[in-house]
């Protein structure tokens, strides 16, 4: 088990804070956070390769904050690049036993296993030059690996790679994950790659951890507009608590009434997830409380799926605000065959349906 | 992208600068050209016998090798903590080290003499543990690393730079010390550019006149009293032989010269791909 607490890293021109984890042996952990929240930074301080400004670090209740990077049995991998370049695979995937000064049978023993491990032991004679991207990560995590780390960190490991081999290699990870019993920290900008690894998420922002937790967490219980977004809740909106009634709250955000369901009073915010909202032609028949007319003014196809955005005007259309003429815009998520099936396009007039309990307040 | 063939646009612009491109391209092959090809290689080896000048050839090759070897001990670590860090003045610093290049050599000569000048701190201070400075081969050593150390500095940090910090990061957490990543990682990785600059290093301390001249006459080398090989062609011009006399030994410099830089080119163009 990995403890951190109050974990702080001064470099100068960026401040790590307050950092607390725990994370569980053996777990898949994510740290997701956008380019320049600190994840680097945080990563290699728990390696040891930046001083410990303040806070400490456990490994299975052994204090490491202050050790040195070679003392803490901890592996790291990163983008991309970093296989030794006047060594060949074998001597790259060898480097940490020779460190280690092991009879060289079990060296070439070990090193066997993991190249076979992740699939490579037709590569450990050449020089990494010769690598594609995808055979350099799996080099470099046989590198690794190979000297029992008691954690991995993966710092962006599929971000330098072709989206396809992006999945399989995120499937080779799994699968190692679960053949080599390691702790894995695993640091990505990548949504949707957290979603297909993580067991918990760690989000980042400006080197502070906004929120841990699991991916149902995150969608359903952002701990803030920044992790809201990053989940790819598209519709953040601000609003006014103007009533409640049998449990239902009514927000007014810009002029629209909708019912959500929050103890929350007067300024929040909310969220509301793309695929929470129903599209249909007519008025929607349902027990869904909001239900909104308005006019598709984009439409973006990404494949299968179908992003849209429909703008809803106020209630009181005779307002003077031109910021709420201009109406509130929802964006809903639809798969390709209902959007082909209802026909929609630019200019069309549609109704966004969604529960109030869909809607996050916060 | 490819660079369009000269002759595919002949432009006027271009043909002008051609033009002066071929003259100053001259001005620099021609005289050490017609130096080397008026004198017959008898002659040269004929020189080359000779106890002065072989004394003072060796003598020459040997401080700029020494000099090129503190160099190297002093000048590669700076060059790495230069590399790694930024610290406040880092700039200033840079450029104070470049500082030897732009000296005028004469003023080298005579700014050593005030530091390890018999009279002075560190002058009293290397004889009193039995080394003497003026006309003595330290003195040929010192005003060497002086003018040429800046070169290895430079080449070296540009090839620590073009090493990925990470690859020492990573090496760390394999469990290496910070010393051994430097001599597993760092240092092979820059060696190339070490290596060049130590040759550049070699071959401009080994040119050095006026700053040599200043600290160094005739001193004592394995038994011979040479001076050292720059100062030698001088002399020889100063002589009643003139031009002449001096023509055989500036032969001699410049081949060795050459032979220092191609091996320079060799190694520097032989880059290895990261």
């Amino acid at each position: 088990m990995i403890k951190i607490e109050n974990l702080k890293v001064d470099l100068g021109d960026f401040l790590l804070r307050d950092i607390n984890l725990d994370i569980r042996s053996g777990e898949y952990f994510i740290i997701l956070g956008p380019t320049g929240a600190g994840k680097t930074v945080l990563l290699e301080a728990i390696a040891g390769l930046h001083p410990v400004l303040d806070g400490r670090i456990w490994i299975d209740g052994r204090e490491i904050s202050r050790q040195s990077a070679e003392k803490r049995g901890i592996g790291i991998v990163y983008q991309d690049q970093v296989l030794f370049p006047h060594l060949t695979v074998e001597d790259n995937i060898a480097f940490g036993l020779k460190l280690r000064k092991r009879p060289k049978g079990e060296i070439k023993a070990k090193v066997d296993i993991m190249a076979e491990i992740v699939e490579i032991p037709h590569l450990l004679k050449r020089s990494p030059a010769t690598l594609s991207g995808g055979e350099k990560q799996k080099v470099a995590l046989a590198r690794a690996l190979v000297i029992e780390p008691e954690v991995l960190l993966l710092d962006e490991p599929l971000s330098a790679l072709d989206p396809e081999m992006r999945e399989r290699m995120q499937e080779e990870l799994r699968e190692m994950h679960r053949r080599v019993k390691v702790t894995i920290i695993h640091v990505t900008h990548d949504f949707e790659e957290a979603v297909a690894l993580g067991h918990r998420v760690a989000v980042l922002n400006e080197g502070e951890i906004v929120q841990v937790g699991s991916l149902e967490d995150f969608l359903h219980h952002p701990s803030s507009e920044f992790v809201a977004r990053f989940a790819l809740s598209r519709n953040i909106f601000n609003g006014k608590v103007v009533g409640a009634e049998d449990g239902c709250t009514f927000v007014d955000i810009g002029g629209v009434r909708v019912m959500a369901i929050t103890e929350l009073r007067s300024e929040v915010r909310l969220s509301l997830r793309p695929e929470d909202i129903l599209i249909s032609k007519e008025p929607f028949q349902s027990t869904a409380r909001n239900s909104f007319q308005g006019v598709i003014t984009d439409i973006a196809d990404r494949g299968s799926i179908v992003y849209i955005t429909v703008n809803v005007l106020p209630d009181s259309y005779l307002t003077n605000s031109a910021i709420l003429r201009r109406g509130l815009d929802f964006v809903c998520l639809i798969t390709k065959r209902s959007f082909e099936e209802l026909k929609l396009r630019k200019g069309v007039s549609v109704w966004v349906t969604f529960k109030a309990s869909a809607i996050h307040v916060f | 992208m490819s660079k369009t063939g000269i002759r595919a646009k002949l432009h006027s612009m271009n043909l002008v600068f051609i033009v002066l491109g071929t003259v100053i391209l001259l001005f620099i092959f021609v005289p050490p050209l017609k130096t080397m090809f008026s004198s017959s290689p008898g002659t040269i080896w004929n020189t080359l016998l000779q106890t002065e000048v072989y004394s003072s050839i060796l003598l020459t090759v040997y401080a700029a090798l020494v000099a090129t070897l503190v160099g190297l001990l002093l000048g590669v670590p700076l060059a790495y903590i230069l590399s790694r860090h930024e610290f406040r003045g880092k700039r200033l610093l840079e450029a104070l080290i470049d500082v030897p290049i732009v000296m005028p050599h004469s003023a080298v000569g005579i700014a050593l003499l005030f530091v390890f000048g018999s009279r002075f701190l560190m002058g009293k201070f290397l004889n009193n543990i039995g080394i003497g400075f003026v006309d003595e081969v330290t003195a040929v050593v010192f005003a060497m690393m002086f003018v040429s150390v800046p070169f290895l500095i430079d080449s070296a940090k540009e090839g620590f730079n073009a090493v990925d910090v990470r690859l020492e990061k990573v090496a760390r957490t394999l469990g290496a010390s910070p010393w051994r990543s430097f001599f597993r990682i760092s240092l092979p990785l820059a060696w190339r550019s070490i290596f060049s600059g130590s040759v550049l290093m070699w071959a401009r301390g080994f040119s050095e006149f006026g700053a040599v001249y200043i600290v160094a006459g005739h001193v004592p080398f394995f038994g011979y009293h040479p001076v050292a090989a720059p100062i030698l062609v001088t002399e020889l011009f100063e002589s009643p032989g003139g031009l002449g006399a001096a023509q055989p030994v500036t032969v001699l410099l410049i081949l060795i010269c050459l032979v220092a830089f191609v091996v320079f080119r060799t190694v520097a163009s032989r880059g290895v791909k990261v």
